[in-house]
């Protein structure tokens, strides 16, 4: 037991057998910030992607690695490795100078794709952040999906209603009203939990469903907000034209990169910020880390709970309303069905260990991969992309998998230093 | 026999409660056909008695029964009111009785299965999101095995196999690795829906699983044929409905009548106390988690082999976490997740019928399930309350 200490105390809760030792996952945080940077998850991704590559190689005999190339090649990160190739021309002068990108490259490749990828990045990403920021307060946000669902049917609402409003103020309300949905969404879970207990795992699981089935009957033929022209498509009004979010990036008619990019990147230094340099993130911690101790040194761990959880939703709502407004444009009922972005919001979670830079860092891996291995961007002669993106999945469970198993990692690390002392005394 | 029965029957405040949850149902059974009562004020007024007798059983105290007598006073009057202003043919088209049964039937069967599983795997105190993946993990394996060996035995057999396996990896990092329970879980679905999509593109392509896979074999009770009610729901039934029954039925005597149930609800408690009296907890725990593993898979099996008859990407569709909302609902009993997933599979057999009415409002029958256990973990009509050590990796000394 002795390698536990630090975390034992704040392992035990109330009406807990005693002798136990069941880390929250707030501890678990602990643990992996001793057990070592990068070098964790960094294992734990290559040991996944190892074993999806001897998935390939059994299934169909191919070279993993040449698949894992052209998978690299779909996400468009290849583009990076022309970084300062490009060359900007000085005004007036016949001079140029090296430049990180050409702002003209809309049609190179590698560019097209690397939009794609950044924009999946940012649901990654601020889904991500919904289930990390409930982690850091010792919960388990696992209704990331559900919340992003309500705050996209909202956006979409919002942004296809209220025809006449100027541009930034619409898409400004759009933004909000998705976010607070997504709060709200959440909010629940975390009333249920900081009033009767209810375990967050639960409500969460079944505010997606929920919110999945609501979004169905929304959109779904004869439904109350589906699309006013087509009255045999099961899909949501176009949001106007003014609402949509600037593509900055790339080609808006070829689904270039919007402005929410920004959001993502501001979205992390908001999380960091708000956790390690606020009153409120102190508290949020200190409920994570061990509620009986908190409560103790005067903290409401209710009201805590209630504010965490409606944060989350608020990054996950965030995310349903950008993708909407910045290239999603409409929803249908298909889209609402088969959407896993909240539950790779998880997988980048765990992987990016609740921070603020892994999350960034995880967000850019999956959304890579989702990219890569989607049927546009992946080169059918190499691998066929609906097994291609079968392996996505298999790698992230893996990856989740593996995250989990932190004691272990940490045991075996812990093990090796114990007999390292020995060997010196 | 009979004495014993009627010893277990509920008294007092609660008889009373029971008897107003039936009056409930009762109000809105008379608008429907055969009946037809086209007059509103009698379901109202059915409605109205079965209001007081739940009042009457929360005043005496009665807790969940009672509330939720009044629940179905209301709904029951409000359904019976509506109904009555329906038209006669709508009526009789969606509810078809022996019909809406026999499809709950059918849709129940698979969540039976798994929310037995999931009792064994919660009992034992761990806790199995993982259902999902393990009965996609079945549905899968079961017809691969039933097309490539032409036997839906060994169909059966591989799916039970596929599904221990799935739910032995959730074993080892939930026990031996003390990973977070909910993590892992979640990875075997997630893991369970690339792997199955993976293998059924790279076996079966664009066309889809054959359409001549042996199916599990319906059984024809001949005598039942004629039966005036009872004949057209149970005389044409699936082999898996009736072993869903027995499961069941299996379920609750080796929980609450035998030495091994004693056991693993031990260890679900307080594992400490358990191996102090020798109980091995790893040992149990494995063991109920690879059967309830197992059991989800069959669920999962007779979606594939026994109802469609083919196999789709991720074709069970959040079915095991109806099956996880049953084991939470029915308050980790078996006949209680039993009824909850009677219930559920009403409430989808319902939801197909419904667009009658209205094509898109039917669809919210669908999120039922989700919206009472929702409830029911609010404890706004009795709390569910899990088993003390359920979630909580155990550390051997």
């Amino acid at each position: 037991m002795s390698e536990q200490t630090p975390a034992e105390g704040a392992g035990k809760v109330e009406g807990q057998p005693p002798g136990e030792w069941a880390p929250g996952p707030a501890q678990r945080l602990a643990i992996w910030q001793r057990a070592g940077g990068l070098f964790v998850p960094l294992l734990t991704t290559l040991l996944a992607f190892f074993i999806g590559g001897l998935v390939v190689l059994i299934t169909t005999g191919k070279n993993p690695l040449r698949t894992y190339k052209a998978i690299f090649e779909g996400s468009g990160l290849n583009w990076f490795f022309e970084v300062g190739s490009y060359e900007l021309r000085v005004p007036f002068t016949g001079a140029s100078i090296p430049f990180p990108w050409n702002t003209n490259d809309f049609e190179s490749l590698a560019a097209l794709n690397l939009q794609q990828t950044l924009i999946l990045w940012v649901p990654y990403v601020l889904t991500g952040l919904a289930v990390a920021f409930a982690f850091r307060c010792g919960m388990f946000n696992i209704g990331g999906q559900g919340q992003y669902i309500v705050g996209a049917i909202m956006a979409v609402w919002v942004g296809s209603e209220l025809p006449g409003l100027p541009g930034l103020l619409h898409i400004l309300l759009a933004v909000v009203a998705g976010a607070l949905t997504g709060a709200v969404w959440a909010g629940i879970a975390g009333i249920l939990k900081a009033t009767v207990g209810a375990h967050e795992v639960i409500s969460t699981i079944m505010l997606n469903w929920i919110a999945l089935w609501v979004g169905v009957f929304l959109f779904g033929l004869g439904g109350p907000l589906q699309n006013d022209t087509q009255p045999s498509v099961p899909v949501s009004n176009d949001i106007l034209d003014e609402s949509k979010l600037k593509v900055f990036w790339g080609d808006p008619l070829l689904q270039g990169l919007h402005v929410g990019a920004f959001v993502g990147l501001a979205a992390l230094v908001v999380y960091w910020i708000s956790l390690n340099r606020t009153t409120l993130g102190y508290e949020v911690r200190a409920v994570g880390f061990n509620p009986e101790a908190a409560r103790y040194g005067g903290i409401s761990v209710a009201r805590n709970y209630f504010l965490a959880m409606a944060i989350s939703g608020t990054f996950a709502g965030l995310a349903g309303a950008l993708d909407i407004l910045g290239w999603q444009y409409r929803i249908n009922t298909n889209d609402v069905q088969v959407s896993t972005v909240g539950f790779v919001g998880i997988a980048v979670a765990l992987l990016g260990r609740n921070t603020a830079i892994g999350v960034g860092l995880a967000g850019l891996l999956f959304a890579a991969l989702s990219t890569g291995t989607s049927t546009r961007n992946l080169d059918p002669e190499i691998f066929r992309p609906e097994l291609a993106t079968n392996l996505t999945s298999l790698i992230q469970g893996l990856v989740i998998l593996f995250v989990g198993a932190d004691v272990l990692i940490l045991s075996l690390l812990n093990l090796r230093k114990r007999r390292r002392r020995v060997a010196e005394a | 026999m009979i004495e014993r029965v009627l010893r277990r029957l509920p008294k007092g405040a609660r008889a009373v409660a029971w008897l107003g949850v039936l009056v409930g149902v009762f109000a809105f059974w008379v608008a429907l056909p055969p009946l037809h009562i086209r007059n509103p004020v009698v379901p109202i007024l059915i409605g109205l008695v079965a209001l007081a007798l739940g009042v009457y059983a929360v005043t005496r105290r009665a807790g969940r029964p009672a509330w939720g007598a009044i629940v179905a006073a209301v709904a029951g009057a409000g359904l019976g009111y509506l109904a009555t202003r329906s038209s006669i043919s709508n009526l009789d088209q969606v509810v078809v009785w022996s019909a809406l049964l026999a499809a709950m039937l059918r849709f129940a069967t698979p969540l039976a299965f798994a929310a037995m599983g999931g009792i064994f795997s919660e009992r034992s105190g761990v806790v199995n999101i993982g259902l999902e993946g393990m009965m996609l993990s079945g549905a899968f394996f079961g017809i691969l095995a039933a097309d490539k060996l032409d036997s839906w035995v060994l169909g059966l057999l591989a799916a039970a196999i596929a599904g221990g396996l799935m739910a032995l990896i959730h074993a080892f990092f939930a026990i031996h690795l003390r990973a977070d329970q909910i993590v892992s879980g979640f990875a075997i679905n997630v893991l369970a829906l690339g792997l199955t999509g993976y293998l059924f593109i790279d076996i079966y392509g664009g066309e889809g699983t054959p359409p001549n896979v042996d199916r599990i074999p319906n059984v024809h009770l001949g005598f039942l044929q004629d039966w005036y009610f009872i004949g057209p729901i149970l005389g044409q039934l699936n082999l898996m409905i009736w072993l869903a029954f027995f499961t069941i039925l299996l379920t609750w005597i080796v929980f609450f009548k035998t030495p091994i149930g004693l056991r693993i609800r031990a260890v679900g408690e307080h594992p400490r106390a358990a191996e102090t009296v020798g109980i091995s907890v790893y040992a149990t725990r494995y063991a109920a988690v690879t059967l309830s593993g197992v059991l989800a898979a069959l669920g999962g099996a007779y979606i594939s082999i026994g109802f469609v008859n083919s196999f789709n990407q991720n074709m069970t569709v959040g079915r095991g976490y109806i099956a996880l909302a049953a084991v939470i609902f029915g308050s980790w009993r078996p006949f209680g997740a039993a009824a909850a997933a009677l219930l559920f599979g009403f409430s989808s057999a319902l939801a197909q019928r419904l667009p009658a009415y209205s094509e898109s409002a039917a669809v919210l029958f669908q999120s039922l399930p989700y919206v009472l256990t929702l409830i029911a973990v609010a404890g706004v009509i009795g709390r569910s309350i899990p088993p003390a050590a359920v979630g909580r990796p155990y550390k051997k000394q």
